[in-house]
């Protein structure tokens, strides 16, 4: 109550020096003006440094753009058919794509991590923190300890398979063109691992004990729970998990900076953009802007579609 | 009134055993290569950094006192933490300020408004990235912090997640603010805003998360050592000429071991932003 007092005092002391005029103005209109008041700065910052830039990307792709030529040439689509004969353009497409093979491996280890700490045992905070410690770690950081531990010669990894007699000389994890893709995306997925647990923790918790209860007295096996009652109730989650990680996995780009620098056939759509338009000498801001536009398309598609094949799955199950 | 026989206790009791050996056992998986980074990072000078140990010989700190004096570490870390207080306290700003009428005033045009904020969602930030980097260049703002800092000083999660919450608060209150006399700024300010806390301290959390981590832009964007964040000086130290892995583990540690400590301190808070949105459904 004390908040109370607090907003007369000082709406009894602003009162005699509010304008009169303001006061006349029916708090409807009034509310009206307070609002948009109240987003401009919001509207202005968003405008200026995220829509404006989105738009200019979009007008810029039409043009031979170099920050470092004074002439900037309209040439239409051509950026957009230089694409076809771009063979780094193909194979980070290629690797954009093959990339969202984390998606599945992240539902299904995300959700049997939720499904070991989701019950209230002692400890079990502890637990769920220590596997969500990655989360809050920076990428730079995790990339960089991963590198330490694929290392080919040194690494943990491979002095242990050596060591043990396992293998005869460690595997190549960051050199190989087969593999170093697939090494990273391991990065990437233990790096996410805990907070899509969250999500599925909470998921887990939010379904309610009677159906499991009566589940349990019908004689069903733990496995049969999870499979036949908790996952089908859990599509909504695994709905938002999969958009999620989906739209991060087309984003990726530290963990391959720092783990192979884009080498061994590791580039993907944003590590093309940033070579292309910012690392290179020649800075082709223009077709940078092109790949941009296409990886807009495939994010916004795969969004959509994602999102709407599990809403027709939801539907179909309920 | 459950019924439980001796051999059903004993297989409770047995799977209970095999969950905690498991969640220990993935222990070494999530926490085991930080205890690796430290053990690299504070072996000394000349000593094998990828020696197959935990246990140290000679440790030392000297390397974390190097990394810090020598390789500007100590600006590095003062940027950081300037970039990320600006970012977040222009966060709570101005995302509370959009999110108060967008969740509590009836007005026209507040659905399309909330649209466009909302749309910003699906534009990743690097299909935008060279657009933005010609307009601070425009700007003059190239190889600034202010350059850092702007793009990121208002968020549409934020705004969403902030809204959501100010729906909840009841409207009796704001009703009671007006009829003892508050202007709508102070309703905001002295009654709306204070109630909120618990969303800001999780969009704050989210804020710094993922600004003290922010690599990308800051790459694209500053030039010169006295500049650099973190995330930047680790990724100089690693690709450099001569690789001193102690000083990389060293400079990775000073960047992490912070945030982890805050972590365990503000569990709550860091786990916010994702229970608050599941609680309102």
């Amino acid at each position: 109550m004390r908040l109370f007092r607090r907003c007369e005092r000082r709406g009894a002391a602003a009162a005699p020096r509010a304008t009169p005029i303001l006061d006349r103005v029916p708090l409807r209109v009034r509310q009206v003006f307070i609002a948009y008041l109240f987003l401009l700065p919001a509207l202005a910052v968003m405008g200026t440094f995220q829509l404006f830039p989105m738009a200019h990307g979009f007008y810029l792709s039409l043009f031979d753009y170099s920050p470092l030529s004074p002439e900037s040439e309209f040439i239409g689509l051509a950026n957009f058919r230089r694409m076809f004969e771009d063979d780094i353009f193909y194979l980070s497409l290629m690797n954009s794509f093959l990339y969202l093979l984390v998606v599945p491996a992240i539902i299904v280890c995300s959700l049997g991590l939720a499904v070991l700490v989701e019950p209230n045992i002692p400890f079990v905070h502890f637990f769920r923190a220590c596997y969500y410690i990655p989360v809050v770690t920076m990428m730079v950081v995790v990339a960089l300890i991963w590198r330490f531990i694929f290392d080919t010669d040194r690494g943990l990894i491979n002095q242990v398979l050596v060591t043990l007699n396992i293998l005869g000389e460690g595997i190549p994890w960051l050199t190989s063109e087969a593999i170093a893709l697939f090494t990273v995306m391991t990065v990437t997925l233990w790096k996410g691992l805990g907070y899509y647990m969250v999500l599925f923790i909470v998921g887990l918790k939010a379904i309610p004990n009677t159906l499991l209860e009566a589940a349990r007295i019908d004689g069903a096996q733990p496995w049969q729970i999870l499979l036949f009652i908790k996952v089908p109730l859990l599509l909504p989650t695994i709905a938002l998990v999969a958009v999620l990680s989906c739209i991060a996995a087309l984003q990726v780009f530290d963990e391959i900076f720092i783990m192979t620098g884009g080498r061994v056939g590791t580039s993907t759509l944003v590590f093309m953009i940033y070579e292309t338009g910012i690392h290179d000498a020649s800075m082709r801001m223009g077709y940078a802007s092109a790949v941009g536009v296409v990886l807009f398309g495939i994010v916004l598609s795969f969004t959509v579609a994602l999102w709407k094949f599990l809403e027709w799955l939801t539907a179909k199950v309920y | 009134m459950e019924f439980v026989t001796s051999s059903e206790k004993k297989k409770r009791a047995f799977a209970l055993g095999l969950r905690y050996a498991v969640m220990i056992a993935l222990l070494t998986v999530f926490v085991g290569p930080f205890l690796w980074l430290f053990s690299m990072a504070i072996r000394p000078m000349g000593a094998d950094v990828y020696e197959l140990t935990l246990f140290v010989e000679n440790p030392t700190f000297g390397n974390f006192v190097d990394v810090w004096q020598l390789y500007g570490f100590e600006r590095a870390f003062l940027n950081s933490v300037m970039v990320v207080t600006f970012i977040i306290i222009l966060n709570i700003i101005i995302c509370s300020l959009a999110a108060y009428p967008l969740a509590r005033i009836k007005f026209p045009g507040s659905q399309v408004v909330f649209i466009i904020i909302l749309s910003t969602l699906m534009i990743p930030f690097q299909i935008y990235m060279i657009p933005l980097f010609i307009l601070m260049r425009d700007l003059n703002l190239i190889d600034t912090l202010t350059a850092v800092v702007l793009p990121f000083s208002v968020g549409a999660f934020g705004i969403f997640l902030l809204r959501q919450y100010y729906m909840t608060i009841p409207k009796d209150l704001e009703e009671a603010a007006r009829i003892d006399g508050a202007g709508e700024f102070n309703i905001w300010w002295l009654v709306m805003f204070p109630l909120t806390k618990p969303a800001v301290a999780a969009m704050a959390i989210f804020v710094f998360v993922a600004q003290w981590s922010n690599f990308l832009w800051p790459l694209v964007v500053l030039d010169s050592r006295e500049k650099w964040t973190l995330p930047i000086a680790i990724e100089f130290l690693s690709g450099g000429m001569v690789e001193r892995t102690q000083y990389i583990a060293a400079g990775s540690v000073i960047a992490v071991f912070p945030v982890i400590v805050l972590f365990f301190f503000l569990q709550r808070y860091f786990l916010g932003e994702l229970t608050l949105g599941a609680v309102k459904e």
